[in-house]
């Protein structure tokens, strides 16, 4: 900060208060405290916000939550402080302080007001305190978790009056909570305050608790540092014991992404025997259908989004199967019996693919939005379990065991098993064998394609999104046991589970390494893999 | 700085859309009423392969910066002509691409590269047929080559001051310095490192961590870097994580809840065309540093944007930090190449050092005799239209060091290319050039 703008923004603090006592009317204070924003630094804005919940003005909530998402700004043509929202993709404008709405404004027609992220913890402070006795509990409860991450002891007897009134446990709990961290920032709470405060706070038991408490190790009191070092020594003994736990799901996540990137591998390589260099890009297929489709739904149909992984998965399998079935008809059916040229002939193939989704739909990422209901994480315990990964889970078992069925128990899964089987004997049984293949093809193919809706959930959905499973799907399905679908399930998720647990000792480099060594040293003791399919089918 | 383990080899798709791209500018450039033998401009940028998301918008800049010069009347008053071809991001083919276009096509300045491992692969190309090269990205330094100009940022162009900004503006205390497992990552994190401790940081609240290329699974890293960050002091993540492997690292990111507020992430190589893949809602208060970003409110900035929105011809693209790189190399050339009155390179190599052009964001960067130029440096926070808002940039403008002060074999380095050293690494101590091999 410059001298000058240092004694511009002194001076402006002093004369606040003059201002607010001379003009009785509280809303004029305010009006001067939103005019000063735009030319205020960062230090001076955060003075203002904390002046600007202390008027107790009603406008002081929207103007407060504008500026913390950046929606408060400077119009260029006359200098009036006002909200943008964006409406059906133009900036509209209304004054913060009338509430006078300008209508469109041009892009670049105004500036923002910048926030930086200890303005944030500032702004959501200050509507945290101006919320702490609004009706709704979900925003007492936000007001009060607000406080927590900006402990402030000036609002101790604030957060206790609050406490008092709340009938609501969850929002009474976070208020505790709140007040006890307030408590251990003040030097002048006596030691028995604190004593307690270190109680609530110990009680969370988790990362944010063990945050707040580990500096207080150190105290100078003994008896504070004693108690906060057995509430920090219990915290970090009950994490460990939650760690494994932790590992087991982290590894179960990462292979049920394995199996649903292998499965259809497993049907097009395990089943027919045909090594598809282009699975890869009908997984990706799959994720772009999807982007597709919520493209679609944005734009005309914005109610349906939460809906729109389950209206691509359907298209995902037909786009990704009828590719599929392409690729057999017009290329792999001419190459039986001729891995090496099948192998080239469809790595072309995936080229192909990938240059002409990068042609069609450009080069850069495309953005696949989470429904509300993939967002976000679960605490169970001391293990936080996303949902985008919860649902995949679900996904992938509820997909292996469709895939049982039809292999199973339908005719056409019977059909495909004897094909391939013994092929001269399945023709001589009446089964036209090269439909069976088209539609065996076209079934692993379709499968990508689903593979691909969940996927575009975790990764970036570009053109290269295949490359980077490819290998991937072919460790797990040679490692399960080509031909055996229980194998790529139990490959997929011991390959997923050793990894997680040797990233944490070796680092993720050095984990994919030796777990693929690992695979190379198994498969020269047991060349069919984990579950190898046994019969004279298979030397034939 | 970003590469990747392979790259797809596709001859008939590479020749097939490097020669579009040559058909397009021809006409483009016979249309025009210039006369003399056109100024051949070389672009060696990935249209194909894993690098494409990120050159192939530097070849698009590259084609409206060539238009919009020869509207004012080309150079010399000869027109330009663009030679595009596609190295398909395959790093030995980068050098066999650049040898076609300076011996095949006789082109004057190639402008091209991305990744650091294209730009070793084609130096000694450059120095065996004595042609120019601009280098538009943001790399490790630690290099300086008498045919090639560093128009991105070296290390204290961008890493060094970030760190200072979390240092100072938000008293962090506690650092992981994250990558994806290559030169560049490797190469910033130990100068950070040395830079750290030296700020007195103890090397236990540093965590050092590497991922594999398109990384994906990031729930272990993400969820050890919450637990890193929960010890009572402010926590940071520094990364140098490549674009790929960022969008799941983000999402994951968001998804355990780890928010700006809390442990900021500041990276270096996201920028505005990386976040277009993402839901950036989540994500609001995260930093990137640059030296440019498009939300700069600068007139030549707004002039460059709608040029290029015009180009383009999409409302919904983005400008970023490289096509900024490109734009000042491109006028450092212009401008050497008419005050020098011929596209000779050694004679363009001697006049442009020193050479002063505006760049976008309302100063004059110069070129350097160590081949870098001077910049300043912006700290963004991602906002949630996927846009960045500078919340902090330096005084004035940065020179580009080639080699860090912070690594003791390198700090007694320097590079000038003018006389009396005319040197790449010239060892200041023992004042003899060849201070070591790169």
């Amino acid at each position: 900060m410059t001298p000058l703008r240092r004694w511009f923004a002194a001076t402006l603090l002093l004369m606040l208060p003059v201002c607010t006592a001379a003009q009785t009317p509280s809303e004029d204070a305010f009006a001067a405290l939103v005019g000063a924003l735009p030319d205020a630094s960062f230090a001076e804005v955060e003075t203002l916000v904390g002046r600007m919940a202390a008027t107790g003005d009603p406008r002081a909530r929207a103007v407060l939550e504008a500026l913390g998402a950046g929606a408060l700004h400077r119009l260029k043509s006359n200098d009036a402080v006002v909200i943008v929202r964006n409406v059906a993709g133009d900036d509209h404008a209304v004054d913060a302080l009338t509430g006078d709405s300008y209508g469109a404004i041009p892009r670049r027609g105004s500036t923002a007001i910048r926030v930086n992220n200890s303005l944030r913890r500032a702004v959501s402070a200050a509507v945290g305190i101006v919320t702490l006795r609004d009706p709704d509990p979900a925003t007492r409860l936000g007001a009060a978790r607000a406080a927590f991450r900006a402990p402030d002891p000036a609002q101790s007897d604030a957060l206790a009056a609050a406490r008092r009134a709340e009938q609501d446990p969850r929002v009474r709990e976070a208020l505790s909570e709140a007040l006890a961290r307030a408590t251990l920032q003040d030097d002048t709470a006596s030691v028995d305050d604190r004593l307690s405060a270190i109680g609530v706070i110990a009680a969370r038991g988790d990362g944010t608790a063990l945050g707040v408490l580990t500096p207080l190790v150190q105290a100078a009191d003994p008896q504070i540092a004693a108690a906060a070092g057995t509430a920090v020594d219990r915290i970090e003994r009950s994490r460990a014991r939650w760690a494994m736990a932790q590992n087991v799901w982290f590894g179960l996540s990462l292979g049920s992404v394995l199996l649903l990137a292998a499965i259809g591998l497993a049907i097009t390589f395990g089943v027919m025997g045909v090594i598809n260099m282009a699975h890869g890009e009908l997984v990706m297929l799959g994720a772009y259908t999807t982007f597709f489709v919520q493209n679609i739904i944005r734009t005309s149909f914005p109610g349906l989004f939460d809906w729109s992984l389950l209206i691509a998965a359907p298209l995902a399998f037909l786009v990704a199967g009828a590719v599929g079935v392409a690729i057999e008809r017009g290329c792999v059916r001419f190459l039986y019996g001729r891995p090496l040229e099948t192998l080239l002939a469809t790595w072309g193939v995936s080229l192909i693919l990938q240059q002409s989704v990068r042609s069609v739909f450009g080069p850069n990422n495309r953005e696949v939005g989470n429904p509300s209901w993939m967002s976000g994480a679960l605490e169970i315990g001391q293990m936080t379990v996303t949902y985008n990964r919860l649902w995949i889970l679900v996904f992938a078992l509820a997909v292996f065991a469709v895939l049982l069925v039809v292999m199973r128990r339908t005719p056409i899964g019977l059909q495909m098993r004897a094909v391939t089987q013994n092929r001269a004997m399945a023709a001589n049984m009446g089964i036209r064998t090269g439909w069976v293949d088209a539609m065996t093809f076209g079934l692993g193919a379709g499968i990508a394609g689903l593979a691909g809706v969940a996927l575009s959930q975790i990764d970036n959905v570009s053109p290269n999104l295949g490359q980077s499973y490819i290998v991937d799907s072919f460790m797990v399905v040679v490692f399960g046991g080509a031909g055996n679908l229980w194998g790529t399930l139990a490959g997929a998720f011991s390959i997923g589970i050793a990894n997680k647990f040797l990233e944490p000792y070796a680092g993720a480099v050095l984990a994919k390494i030796v777990v693929l060594v690992a695979i190379i040293l198994f498969i020269q003791k047991r060349p069919r893999g984990l579950f190898a399919v046994k019969g004279r089918a298979v030397d034939a | 700085m970003a590469e990747a383990q392979w790259g797809p080899h596709m001859t008939s798709f590479r020749t097939l859309l490097a020669g579009a791209g040559l058909a397009s500018t021809l006409m483009a450039s016979t249309a025009l009423a210039q006369s003399g033998e056109p100024i051949k401009v070389g672009v060696l940028h990935s249209l194909s392969g894993t690098m494409a998301i990120s050159e192939t918008t530097l070849k698009d800049a590259m084609l409206m910066l060539v238009e919009e010069q020869n509207k004012k009347g080309g150079v010399l008053g000869r027109p330009l002509e663009a030679v595009v071809v596609d190295p398909a991001s395959d790093w030995p083919l980068f050098a066999e691409k650049a040898r076609e276009l300076i011996e095949g096509e006789g082109v004057d300045v190639v402008f091209g590269c991305w990744t650091s491992v294209s730009r070793k692969s084609v130096l000694p190309v450059f120095e065996e047929l004595n042609s120019l090269l601009f280098y538009p990205v943001q790399y490790e330094g630690e290099e300086s080559q008498r045919n090639v100009f560093y128009t991105g940022a070296a290390p204290n162009q961008q890493a060094i001051p970030a760190v200072d900004y979390l240092m100072e503006q938000e008293s962090v205390e506690r650092w992981v310095l994250a990558g994806t497992d290559y030169v560049y990552p490797r190469t910033t994190n130990k100068i950070l490192e040395a830079y750290l401790i030296d700020k007195g940081v103890a090397p236990e609240d540093i965590m050092i961590n590497y991922t594999p290329f398109g990384h994906s699974d990031w729930q272990t890293i993400v969820s050890d870097i919450k637990t890193f960050g929960s010890a009572g002091k402010k926590t940071a993540v520094v990364s140098t994580i490549n674009g790929d492997a960022n969008v799941p690292f983000y999402k994951e990111l968001g998804n355990q809840g780890i928010a700006a507020t809390d442990i900021p992430v500041v990276a270096f190589s996201v920028g505005e065309e990386e976040l277009a893949g993402l839901d950036t809602a989540p994500l609001v208060g995260h930093l990137a540093a640059w030296n440019y970003f498009m939300s700069v409110d600068t007139p030549e900035n707004d002039v460059f944007i709608n040029a290029w929105l015009d180009f383009i011809g999409d409302d919904d693209r983005v400008t970023n930090d490289p096509m900024e790189a490109h734009y000042i190399g491109f006028n450092m050339w212009v401008q050497a190449v008419e005050k020098a009155g011929t596209t000779d390179v050694d004679a363009v190599i001697d006049g442009i050092v020193g050479v002063t052009v505006p760049n976008l964001t309302g100063g004059m960067s110069e070129m350097l005799p160590n081949h870098h130029i001077t910049k300043p440096v912006l700290v963004g926070e991602i906002q949630d239209d996927g846009q960045f808002s500078v919340v902090w940039e330096t005084e004035g403008l940065v020179p580009g060091d080639a080699w860090s002060d912070f690594l003791p074999e390198s700090a007694p380095l320097i590079a000038d290319w003018t006389d009396p050293i005319n040197c790449g690494n010239f060892n200041t101590v023992t004042e003899s050039c060849g201070g070591v091999t790169n």
